[in-house]
């Protein structure tokens, strides 16, 4: 099999007989230049959300953790599990993605963070407990990914993990529908970890977001306390 | 339809998976380890394809496949149809269950709804039939299968590989054919 390769900027056409075409460099060209030219809608992006409790056993262990962990500054990702086996996949996944994006000179796209982490778990096989969702935004567009301890993951438009995935699950697939606006989407996300908050008792305290768009990131720490106390 | 126990993880999962062009997989068993050989598979098949210069035939493919399914036969769950084109021998299905074997076969069937339509299957399939009549047949034995398999629906994806690669439908709600429900 012959493969031609035709220079998008005119001129030469190569014809390589086997092995590796080298010209990609062009093709990287435009990759590069896509971050800056592709024209996403101003709407399009993703929106994490967790609730913020971590418990022992049956012992509320931390009423306002974090569980929307930083990949890159454009890949974010929520963790279900073992705290310890969540923070320590995504902080190391997170350093490999730094040194990836160094050595390409390239936004990483979210499809690679979703390989490592899922090739890390399966080599793991399931004994590493960390349930993800993995958000973010790239040349491509938006991506929105569900991976499992074991080590399999689905592209879905929404979905949910963890203890409260249920409640939460039940909420989207009440409200959730194609082409949101970003305010409304808010809204949707946070009312399905409320969900989890109030009918779950693994999931409980307050709602984080983390919205992320093509061109900014969008960390919202205690977005809504869900249920406020009153006054001692 | 992907699902642990009594919760569907995933009602629109897409089983048929690329490994070329114009081969490509139906995954059962554990989505984990079908989801890992399969991306395994693809790597080594296009490292075939730049070393030789030419698209990997399906017998390749299905022999690679079976050689990670037998090796770690002890630590994987894969049922696994691999099938494509290959200006070789044409169209070609073949199937390599949970131990690992490799068998090829004019039709074939698998995963959990299968042994509901083992009799559908063998009373319609015909050697030579035409395109269509191919699709109407694959079409009406998954809603049968899912119709009767707790563990199977959703939508129905259909791939049809030719010389020219594959087309790729998807048949949801009231495009799923209809059969006597009782």
């Amino acid at each position: 099999m012959v493969y031609k390769y035709e220079c998008p900027h005119g001129g030469s056409t190569v014809l390589v007989k086997r092995g590796f075409i080298l010209l990609l460099h062009v093709r990287n060209d435009a990759l590069m230049n896509l971050c800056e030219v592709e024209c996403l809608c101003a709407q399009d992006g993703v929106i994490l959300g967790a609730d913020t409790r971590a418990t022992e056993g049956s012992i509320v262990a931390n009423k306002n953790c974090a569980k929307i962990h930083y990949l890159a500054k454009n890949i974010y990702c929520c963790g279900a599990g073992t705290a310890a086996d969540t923070e320590k996949t995504t902080k190391l996944i997170s350093s490999q993605l730094e040194l990836h994006r160094l050595q390409t000179r390239r936004i990483v796209p979210v499809t690679t963070a979703n390989h490592m982490l899922k090739q890390m778990l399966f080599r793991y096989q399931g004994h590493i407990q960390a349930a993800l969702v993995l958000g973010g935004v790239d040349t491509t567009g938006p991506g929105l990914y569900c991976i499992y301890p074991h080590g399999s993951s689905d592209c879905l438009p929404y979905t949910t993990m963890g203890s409260g995935s249920l409640a939460a699950m039940a909420v989207f697939e009440k409200d959730w529908r194609p082409d949101m606006e970003l305010e409304e989407a808010k809204k949707l996300v946070r009312d399905a970890v409320a969900g989890g908050i109030f009918n779950d008792l693994g999931s409980g305290s307050n709602v984080d977001l983390c919205v992320i768009t093509k061109d900014s990131t969008q960390m919202l720490r205690t977005y809504d306390e869900a249920n406020v106390k009153g006054k001692r | 339809m992907l699902c642990c126990r009594a919760y569907v993880a995933n009602r629109v999962a897409d089983k048929l998976t690329k490994v070329t062009d114009r081969i490509y997989c139906c995954r059962s068993g554990s989505s984990a380890d079908t989801q890992a050989i399969s991306e395994i598979v693809a790597y080594h098949l296009d490292f075939y394809q730049m070393e030789r210069g030419e698209p990997a035939p399906v017998k390749v493919a299905a022999n690679v496949f079976r050689e990670f399914c037998y090796d770690y036969r002890d630590s994987l769950v894969a049922g696994i149809l691999c099938a494509g084109w290959d200006d070789k021998e044409g169209g070609q299905v073949y199937s390599i269950p949970l131990g690992g074997m490799l068998v090829r076969q004019p039709v074939s069937i698998g995963g959990s709804g299968s042994s509901y339509i083992y009799g559908y299957v063998d009373s319609r399939y015909k050697p030579g039939m035409t395109k269509d009549e191919c699709v109407d047949l694959v079409q009406s034995a998954l809603a049968l299968a899912m119709s009767r398999d707790g563990s199977s629906g959703g939508v129905i994806r259909l791939g049809i590989i030719t010389k020219d690669g594959i087309e790729r439908r998807v048949l949801s709600g009231d495009k799923i054919p209809k059969f006597y429900e009782g």
